[in-house]
C-alpha cells in the first residue's frame, strides 16, 4: 500500500547516531528496522514522536531512534508515557517494553493504561525470558521452563498477553513476529492510526537465553500451518495450502479443513476486529498450539473515547462554566474579608 | 440580643470542639474559625481526628477534635491549653482533660452522659470528679432533648434531627462570644440548598443553641475578644494543603507553564490532589494515578513534555516514589514532590503530625542523589514555599522536595492575600535551536543546570534516561565521566544557596541561647521564645525553611550564641544533619515524638532549664 509522505522521510532519518548494542541475531534488530520504516511512512513530523521505555533489552530502543526519547525505570514506561501524552496530546507516544518490564514489575501501570485508553502505542517484545539480567523466567515463560531461577522448571502458569490485555478492557490488540517486517509494518501503522491504547505483542526471539522458544509457529517449516494472519473483513483461512479455516461451533473456535465434511469457504468465520464484544477477540488472542494456530495481525481494534481526549473535553466544559482563569482571581474567590 | 451580665475580656481564647468522629466537630470548628476570622480575630486551628472514618462510638480512640485559638493579639499556634471545651460525650472529656486550663468552661451534652457511655469512656461513674474537673465551669446542656424539641414540628427523619446537634453546640458557643450567625447561616444555605428542610432544621437548631445560651446566661460568663491589630488588606482563611496547591499554581502561572499533578490518595496529603483537581478552569491537568509510583512517573513524563509537574504524598508514599525521584535527579527535570509528613514508620499514625521524614527526604535514595529540600513553617507559608519549591525546580532543573506535615496541612489561619504581581519572576531555561548540535546535558555556567528541550520542538530531538550520560546524552560507563557527573549534580544543588535568602534570627543576633527549629515548629518556637524574651531571658530563635542547601549565613548565626538547642518532632534528625554540616557547634536537642505538635509551655520549660533560670544581666 503506497503512502503519501508529506515529510519525505526515509527510514534512515530515524536512525540515531548511537551504536546498536543488541546481540547479533537478536529479534530486536528487526523490530527497530520495521518501526523506523513505519515512522518514515506516516504523515507526522519527526519532532512529534516520543519513544518511552522501561528497563530491559527492549527498552534500549529509544536510544536508537532519532526522535525525542525517554529511557525510564523498570516497569514504569506506561506511567511515564501517560504523563507525556496528558501533558501534550499533540505528541505521538510510543512505549517500548518487554514481558518482564510490562507484565511483572510494571503490571499495574500496564493494565491501568489500557483501562484508561490513553492514546499511547505499546510495543511489547515478548521473548518469554529476562534477557538483560541473563536468563531468568518471566511472566510469559512456558510452564516448566528451566532457567537460572527455575533450575527444576517453573511451576507458574504464564500470562497470555492478548487475554490479559483484552481482560483489562483493551481496545486494540495485535500480534506480529520480529522478523516479519512486512506484517510488522502493517500492524504498527494500524496501531499508529488507532486512537487509544494500542498494544502490539511482538513475538521476539532471544538468541542467547531462550533461543527458539517460538519455533513451533515461527520457524520456516511451521509458520504457514501454525499461524493465522487476521485481517478485518477477511475470512479466517490459513495453512500452506490455504485450506484450513476457523469456525465457531458449540461456542468454541474450531479448526477445520476446507472440502472436508462439506466445509466450504462460507462456513469460515470472517474477522471483525471492530466488534465491541470482546468474547471472540479474547478467544482468538488466546489461541495456541497444538489445538489452534497462533493468531497474528490486528485482532481487536474498537473505537472509544481516549483518556486524553476526555480530559480536554472536561476542561472545556469546566472552563465554559467557571469564571476563574488567573491565580489572582482564584485567591480572591470564595470567602474573603477586608481589614481596614 | 440580650444584655450580658458577666463579660470576660481576653486577649486570646482557645476553644476545642470534641465528640465522636461522626459528630461533625471538624465542620463546627471550621465554621467557628471562619466566623472569628471574619470578625477580625487572628486565628490558628488544629484539627485532631482519628484515622478511622467512624471509629467505635463513644470511645476515647474515636474522639475527633478541632481546636481553634482566637486572639486580639497575633496568634502563632493553636494554643497549648483549652479555655472552652465543647464535649459531645464523656469520651471527649476523657480525651481532653489533660489539656484544660484551670477555670475552663466545659459545655457538654448531658443527654449523652449515660451510665453506659460514661463507662465506655473509661470512667466509673462521674467523669468530672474522676478527672478532677469539678472546679471547672461546667455547663450541662441536654442537647439531644433540646434539638428534638426544637424540630418536633418538622417532618424530618430522626437521624437528620440528631445530626444537627453540632449546630446547637455551635450556637451556644456563638452566644458566649456574642458572634454573628450570618456566616454560618449562609454556609448552611449553600450546603443544603437542594434540601431546604435540612437547611431549615440546621438553622433552627443553630438559633436554638444561641438562645439557649442566652436563657442560661446566669450559669456562664461570656467572652469578649477584640479584633487583632492586623495589617490592612484582603484576607481569607487558608489551610496548608490549599496554600501549597495554590503556591505551585502561582509558580506555574508566573513561569508561563501549565500545571500537571499526578498523585495517589494518602492521608494527610490528599487535599492537594483534591484542590488541584478542581482547577481545570485554569488548565491544571490532574491524574489520580494507580499507585504512588505512577503518581511520580506520570509527573516526570509531564515534566519531560514541558509542564510544571507536581506529585503530592506522605511518608509511606515518598518511600515508594524514591526510585522514580532518582530518575528525575538523573534526567535533571523540574519536579515538585510534596511530602505532607505524618507519624511513622510504616503506616504509623496517619492523621497525626511528625517531622520524621527529614532523613528520608535528604538521603532516602540509592546512589549519590542530591535533592533540594524545603520546609514550610505555617499553613499560609505553604503558599510561599509551594511557589519557591517550583521556582527552584524550574530554574535549577531539578526535583525539589517540599516538606509540610499534618499539622500544617489541616491547620488554618487568616492570610493576607498577595497579588501575583508582587511574586518573584521565574525564568524557564528553555533550550532553543541553534546551528550547533543540541547537547542534552550542556550546562549553564552559573547555575550548572541543563536546558529544557520540550518534545515537539523541531531540531532538539534528544534522549534522556536513568543510565549515566555524557554531556551529549549518550549512555556512558566511563569511570571519569561518572565521577564528573556525580560531582556536577551535587554542585548544581549546592549552588542553589546563591539564590536563597539568609536565615532570619528572631530576636538579638547574640545571646545565651538560640532555639533552632525547622518547618512547622515555627509557631510554637517563636511564641515560646517571644514570651521568654519578655520575661527577660537572653534568647533568640532561628527556624529553617531551607534545609538543603542550608542558608549561607547559618554558621554565622550559630556563632552568636553560647548555647544552641534544636527542637523538632522526631528524635533528632535535623540536629544530626547540622552536626554533619556545621561540626564545630554543640547542639542540645529537644525532641517529641507523640504525633502532636509542641506546646509552647514545654519548649519554654526546657529552655529555662538549659539556661538554669539565668536572665539578662
Amino acid at each position: 500500500m503506497a503512502e503519501t509522505n508529506i515529510n519525505h522521510y526515509a527510514a534512515k532519518d530515524f536512525k540515531s547516531d548511537q551504536e546498536v548494542r543488541w546481540c547479533p541475531g537478536c529479534g530486536d534488530h528487526g523490530i527497530l528496522a520495521s518501526l523506523q520504516k513505519t515512522l518514515a511512512e506516516l504523515d507526522i513530523p519527526k519532532e512529534k514522536y516520543v519513544f518511552v521505555s522501561g528497563i530491559g533489552c527492549s527498552s534500549r530502543l529509544p536510544y536508537y531512534m532519532n526522535t525525542y526519547g525517554f529511557h525510564g525505570i523498570h516497569g514504569r514506561a506506561a506511567a511515564i508515557a501517560t504523563g507525556i501524552k496528558i501533558a501534550n496530546p499533540d505528541l505521538m507516544v510510543w512505549e517500548m517494553t518487554g514481558d518482564g518490564d510490562a507484565l511483572a514489575i510494571g503490571g499495574n501501570h500496564y493494565i491501568h493504561a489500557i483501562r484508561r485508553n490513553i492514546d499511547i502505542k505499546i510495543i511489547l517484545f515478548n521473548n518469554e525470558i529476562y534477557g538483560l539480567t541473563k536468563g531468568q523466567y518471566s511472566p510469559t515463560s512456558k510452564k516448566g521452563l528451566t532457567t537460572k531461577t527455575s533450575p527444576y522448571g517453573t511451576i507458574e502458569e504464564p500470562f497470555k498477553i492478548g487475554e490479559l490485555t483484552i481482560g483489562a478492557n483493551g481496545r486494540f490488540f495485535a500480534r506480529t513476529v520480529d522478523y516479519n517486517l512486512q506484517l510488522s509494518n502493517e500492524v504498527y501503522k494500524e496501531a499508529a492510526r488507532f486512537h487509544g491504547t494500542a498494544v502490539v505483542e511482538v513475538i521476539q526471539n532471544c538468541v542467547i537465553f531462550n533461543d527458539g522458544t517460538h519455533d513451533a509457529f515461527t520457524s520456516k517449516e511451521n509458520r504457514d500451518d501454525n499461524t493465522i494472519t487476521l485481517r478485518h473483513g477477511e475470512k479466517m483461512i490459513f495453512g500452506k495450502n490455504r485450506d484450513k479455516g476457523i469456525i465457531l461451533k458449540d461456542l468454541k473456535l474450531k479448526v477445520v479443513t476446507l472440502g472436508e465434511n462439506g466445509i466450504t469457504e462460507k462456513d469460515i468465520l470472517t474477522h471483525d476486529a471492530h466488534e465491541p464484544n470482546p468474547g471472540i477477540h479474547y478467544r482468538l488472542a488466546g489461541m495456541s498450539l497444538p489445538e489452534y494456530p497462533v493468531a497474528l495481525g490486528v485482532i481487536r481494534a474498537i473505537n472509544a473515547q481516549t483518556y486524553d481526549a476526555a480530559m480536554i473535553e472536561q476542561h472545556e466544559r469546566v472552563q465554559a462554566k467557571s469564571r476563574i482563569r488567573t491565580v489572582d482571581e482564584l485567591l480572591r474567590s470564595g470567602s474573603t474579608w477586608e481589614v481596614k | 440580643m440580650g444584655k450580658r451580665s458577666k463579660v470576660i475580656e481576653k486577649d486570646a481564647v482557645v476553644i476545642r470542639f470534641s465528640g465522636d468522629s461522626g459528630d461533625g466537630m471538624q465542620l463546627t470548628g471550621t465554621l467557628f474559625s471562619n466566623t472569628s476570622a471574619l470578625f477580625g480575630h487572628d486565628i490558628s486551628t488544629f484539627p485532631d481526628y482519628p484515622a478511622e472514618i467512624r471509629a467505635p462510638q463513644g470511645t476515647v480512640g474515636g474522639v475527633s477534635g478541632f481546636q481553634v485559638h482566637i486572639g486580639h493579639k497575633l496568634i502563632n499556634t493553636p494554643g497549648d491549653f483549652t479555655d472552652i471545651l465543647v464535649a459531645m460525650n464523656p469520651a471527649a472529656v476523657r480525651a481532653n482533660a489533660r489539656w484544660l486550663r484551670k477555670g475552663s468552661t466545659i459545655i457538654y451534652d448531658s443527654d449523652n452522659f449515660t451510665e453506659k457511655s460514661i463507662q465506655r469512656a473509661g470512667y466509673k461513674a462521674d467523669p468530672f470528679a474522676e478527672d478532677k474537673l469539678d472546679s471547672m465551669n461546667l455547663i450541662a446542656a441536654p442537647i439531644t432533648t433540646l434539638v428534638k424539641e426544637a424540630l418536633k414540628d418538622m417532618e424530618i427523619d430522626p437521624k437528620t434531627v440528631l445530626r444537627t446537634k453540632n449546630m446547637f453546640a455551635l450556637g451556644m458557643v456563638y452566644w458566649l462570644f456574642d458572634s454573628k450567625l450570618k456566616y454560618t447561616e449562609d454556609f448552611i444555605e449553600e450546603k443544603f440548598g437542594k434540601k431546604p428542610l435540612v437547611a431549615e432544621a440546621n438553622s433552627k437548631v443553630l438559633r436554638a443553641g444561641y438562645y439557649y445560651g442566652e436563657t442560661i446566661e446566669a450559669l456562664t460568663p461570656s467572652y469578649r475578644v477584640d479584633p487583632a491589630p492586623i495589617k490592612k488588606g484582603t484576607y481569607r482563611n487558608i489551610n496548608g494543603n490549599q496554600a501549597t496547591s495554590w503556591g505551585v499554581l502561582a509558580a506555574a502561572e508566573k513561569a508561563g507553564l501549565k500545571l500537571f499533578i499526578g498523585s495517589y490518595p494518602i492521608t494527610p496529603a490528599t487535599g492537594i490532589l483534591e484542590e488541584l483537581a478542581l482547577r481545570k478552569d485554569m488548565g491544571v491537568k490532574s491524574l489520580q494515578a494507580e499507585d504512588e509510583i505512577a503518581g511520580i512517573c506520570t509527573s516526570i513524563g509531564a515534566s519531560f513534555a514541558g509542564r510544571l509537574a507536581v506529585t503530592s504524598t506522605s511518608g509511606p508514599g515518598l518511600a515508594l516514589k524514591s526510585e522514580a525521584l532518582n530518575l528525575a535527579v538523573m534526567t535533571e527535570l523540574p519536579l515538585v514532590v510534596i511530602d505532607v509528613q505524618r507519624g511513622g514508620p510504616s503506616t504509623g499514625l496517619p492523621t497525626k503530625t511528625e517531622q520524621s521524614d527529614l532523613w528520608q527526604a535528604l538521603y532516602g535514595r540509592n546512589g549519590e542523589s542530591p535533592v533540594p529540600v524545603l520546609a514550610a513553617g505555617t499553613p499560609s507559608d505553604c503558599f510561599r514555599f509551594g511557589f519557591e519549591a517550583a521556582k527552584i525546580a524550574i530554574e535549577h532543573m531539578t526535583p525539589v522536595i517540599l516538606l509540610t506535615d499534618s499539622y500544617l496541612a489541616n491547620g488554618s489561619e487568616p492570610w493576607k492575600i498577595p497579588s501575583t504581581k508582587d511574586l518573584p519572576s521565574i525564568t524557564v531555561p528553555y533550550a532553543v535551536k541553534t546551528d550547533k548540535e543540541f547537547l542534552a546535558y550542556e550546562r549553564d555556567p552559573e547555575t550548572l543546570s541543563r536546558k529544557w528541550a520540550i518534545p515537539g520542538t523541531p531540531g532538539l530531538e534528544h534522549r534522556v534516561g536513568g543510565l549515566e550520560k555524557t554531556i551529549k546524552g549518550s549512555v556512558s560507563y566511563t569511570p571519569e565521566n561518572h565521577e564528573y557527573m556525580v560531582r556536577i549534580r551535587e554542585e548544581k544543588v549546592e549552588r542553589i544557596v546563591r539564590n536563597i535568602p539568609d536565615l532570619k534570627v528572631h530576636g538579638r543576633k547574640t545571646g545565651d541561647l538560640l532555639v533552632i527549629g525547622w518547618g512547622s515548629s515555627y509557631g510554637h518556637i517563636i511564641t515560646a521564645v517571644s514570651e521568654l524574651q519578655q520575661e527577660g531571658y537572653s534568647i533568640s530563635a532561628a527556624v529553617f525553611n531551607y534545609i538543603r542547601p542550608l542558608p549561607k549565613n547559618t554558621a554565622k548565626v550559630f556563632a552568636g550564641f553560647d548555647k544552641l538547642v534544636v527542637c523538632e518532632l522526631n528524635t533528632g534528625q535535623f540536629a544530626n544533619y547540622l552536626r554533619m554540616k556545621h561540626q564545630k557547634y554543640t547542639y542540645n536537642q529537644y525532641n517529641k515524638v507523640q504525633g502532636l505538635p509542641f506546646t509552647v509551655k514545654e519548649i519554654k520549660d526546657y529552655c529555662v532549664k538549659l539556661l538554669k533560670g539565668k536572665k539578662n544581666g
